[in-house]
């Protein structure tokens, strides 16, 4: 008979290893949302005009939304593989907490597409003639609000994984509720520009972030036992 | 406590309690309504700076409060469908969410009709509207997950789920949406917005709430019950009954 | 070591449909216990529900006595689940998908075990080559190298069988055997033919 052994850490480290070498063999799959995000912000100009000042006063929302959607694209495959392959089943046997291997797994998923997109975005802030001094803003609320955005379309994703085209459904509903995150990311670039304050933007997303990491694990593990006995 | 929760469990006790609560309610809604309507279109003073057109909120602000309720009810059924396995709840859930949406849409509706006389057009980003609109999405977000489980009983649940985190959020939503409209617009006029709203304006406002939130009663209570047969169709104090009334 | 899963009234409604109903169940070291019936009897819920990972069923589960609720923990920690699909990630190697596996109960394990277990499921040779690369036999030969390497009592295999060539299932066949024999305890359900064997013992549903 073996008693349960702990682990915990043990066990969260070798999923942290796995999903990352699995995303990095797929290359593909962590430049698409990149890609994805470059163009998009090639269309509005083209959508728009080319005029450097009207794209300067809505550059920090497009660069926003568009961040945003791209992070969406990635979350429908963040369950789908381990679901179809059987290993989803296993983690759930596993005599760990759900709830802290589910974290990890999406620690990954914003480690290779939250982060990244974050890092890119000031490059594209420079072909929309995003105002000088809010570069730095723009990555960091980007890099602090994708961690939400990864956690709470976790949530979706682990809903609609059992579903065959679970996909623009997983859209319809992890978007409302990244509204509060794009209000104050968004808005966080939008002062930085008119020289106002940002700590207070920054500190609610971050109260946003502490939120989600608080009550978004249990609510992902939930949705995983819903979806392996659909 | 617990002797109602174990009733609760059996859905044949449910359709016959509910069979004497629906009329009361049914009742309740046609007086609160109609009294209220007749004030508050023919009595109630008109505003002093938007006259008549203001009379739109004893519509808009019931559906409103409804389109709020209905989601906190939906989910709070669907905790106790989770935490207690009540089948009741569930089915309680299942028939609210549409006529949340569509109370939502009313909300909405009514909203931007009042605009056309108030900004001169049909929509725009205020507050309340837009709050009212990501609720809408909300909705239509737990009735289609619900349908797209093949298996009714994993839709139930996810739907569930949905329902709580969606509940977690609204204040969120609110919150941010007020604060995301009062950077953008210095508060100019919205709905309910009003500091001089006599006793006469709102005495029939509270009768039109309350009447709406009669009729919702009364029409969850019956959507309900046919619910509850059609679940529990091949149960047999179902198929007594269908035999009785033949 | 002894261990015993036992099932009290159990039933189970899909949909308003009962898969089984009143089922009491004892299963005890040393035994092999197979689950019969026709498809769509419920022979994967029912594995599944012994397995903890459906919470949706009437009636009362005991691991060693103590309720299935309070035990769970203790109970996840002696049981190796293996279901329809082998749970084998295509884009890492067996060894490293057997690694996630040693660190998912908590163990670090070492590699000179893992190469013994692959091994012992004929996979010698295959250590470093993607899993999507296998067949679908030796996917499944991954999985079933987590009897050898993982010490647990009890062993939920549904269908373990399938995608197997015959030595394999003689060889698996041989290991259920001794697993019961040496006081473990299997609960398989199959297509297969077992072989008789007096620790074998047959559950009908449906």
């Amino acid at each position: 008979m073996h008693a349960p052994q702990g682990g915990l850490m043990v066990a969260i480290k070798a999923t942290l290893k796995r999903d990352l070498t699995l995303m990095l063999r797929r290359r593909g799959e962590v430049l698409n949302p990149l890609v994805f995000f470059a163009l998009v912000i090639t269309l509005f100009p083209i959508g728009i005009s080319p005029d450097p000042e009207l794209l300067a006063s809505i550059a920090p929302g497009l660069l926003w939304v568009a961040a945003l959607l791209a992070a969406l694209l990635s979350l429908d495959s963040l369950f789908r593989s381990d679901y179809d392959d059987g290993s989803l089943e296993q983690l759930l046997l596993a005599p760990q907490p759900l709830a802290a291997l589910g974290l990890a797994k999406v620690a990954v998923h914003w480690l290779l597409t939250g982060l990244p997109l974050a890092l890119m975005a000031p490059l594209l802030g420079i072909m929309l003639s995003l105002p000088a001094g809010s570069y730095a803003v723009l990555a960091l609320s980007l890099a602090l609000g994708t961690a939400s955005l990864s956690l709470i379309g976790a949530i979706g994703a682990a809903l609609t994984v059992g579903l065959a085209r679970g996909g623009v459904l997983l859209s319809l509903l992890v978007l409302p509720l990244y509204i509060p995150v794009l209000i104050f990311g968004a808005g966080a670039v939008q002062a930085a520009i008119f020289g106002e304050g940002i700590a207070a933007h920054l500190a609610i997303l971050g109260a946003l972030l502490a939120l989600a990491l608080m009550l978004a694990p249990w609510a992902i593990a939930a949705s995983l036992r819903i979806s392996i006995n659909g | 406590m617990w002797a109602f929760i174990n009733k609760l469990r059996s859905p044949k006790w449910f359709y016959a309690i509910s069979a004497k609560l629906q009329p009361l309610f049914w009742v309740a809604a046609t007086l609160l309504l109609l009294v209220g309507t007749v004030w508050g279109l023919a009595f109630a003073p008109a505003d002093y700076q938007q006259g008549n057109s203001f009379r739109i909120i004893y519509v808009h602000v019931p559906a409103a409060f409804l389109a709020q309720s209905i989601f906190v009810s939906m989910a709070v059924s669907g905790l106790v469908f989770m935490v207690w396995k009540i089948k009741v709840a569930d089915m309680v859930a299942t028939v609210m969410a549409p006529l949340g949406a569509a109370m939502t849409f009313v909300a909405l509706f009514s909203g931007a009709v009042w605009g056309v006389p108030t900004w001169g057009t049909w929509w725009m980003w205020d507050a309340r509207l837009t709050s009212m609109l990501i609720l809408l999405f909300l909705y239509l977000g737990v009735i289609a997950l619900r349908g797209a489980f093949s298996s009714r009983d994993s839709g139930s649940r996810a739907a569930s789920v949905l329902a709580m985190v969606g509940v977690i959020n609204i204040p969120i939503i609110k919150y941010s949406v007020d604060w995301w409209y009062t950077l953008h617009q210095p508060a100019t006029f919205t709905i309910t917005g009003r500091a001089a709203m006599t006793m006469d304006m709102w005495a029939p406002l509270l009768i039109m709430v309350l009447g709406f939130y009669s009729f919702f009663i009364a029409l969850t209570l019956m959507r309900t019950r046919s619910e509850i047969l059609r679940r529990e169709a091949n149960k047999r104090w179902v198929r007594e009954l269908a035999e009785e009334t033949n | 070591m002894s261990l015993c899963l036992q099932a009290r009234q159990l039933a189970c409604e899909r949909d308003d449909r009962w898969l089984f109903e009143g089922l009491d169940l004892d299963i005890q070291s040393g035994e092999i216990v197979r689950i019969e019936g026709p498809n769509g009897s419920g022979k994967t819920t029912l594995l599944k529900i012994l397995s903890g990972q459906l919470t949706d069923y009437r009636g009362e589960l005991y691991w060693n006595g103590e309720p299935m609720r309070q035990a769970r923990e203790h109970f996840l920690a002696n049981l190796l689940y293996l279901g329809h699909a082998p749970g084998v990630k295509a884009g890492l190697s067996p060894l490293e998908n057997l690694a996630w596996y040693q660190a998912l109960s908590g163990e670090k394990g070492s590699e000179p075990a893992r190469e013994a277990a692959l091994a012992a499921v004929g996979l010698a040779g295959f250590e470093d080559v993607p899993a999507g690369q296998l067949s679908a036999g030796q996917q499944r030969r991954v999985a079933l190298a987590r009897l050898t390497l993982t010490q647990r009592a009890l062993w939920v295999l549904d269908e373990p069988f399938t995608a197997i060539d015959r030595q394999g299932v003689a060889a698996l066949e041989a290991q259920l055997v001794a697993h019961a024999q040496s006081g473990g305890c299997v609960l398989v359900t199959t297509h297969h033919a077992l072989t008789e064997s007096p620790v074998l013992r047959r559950i009908q549903l449906g």
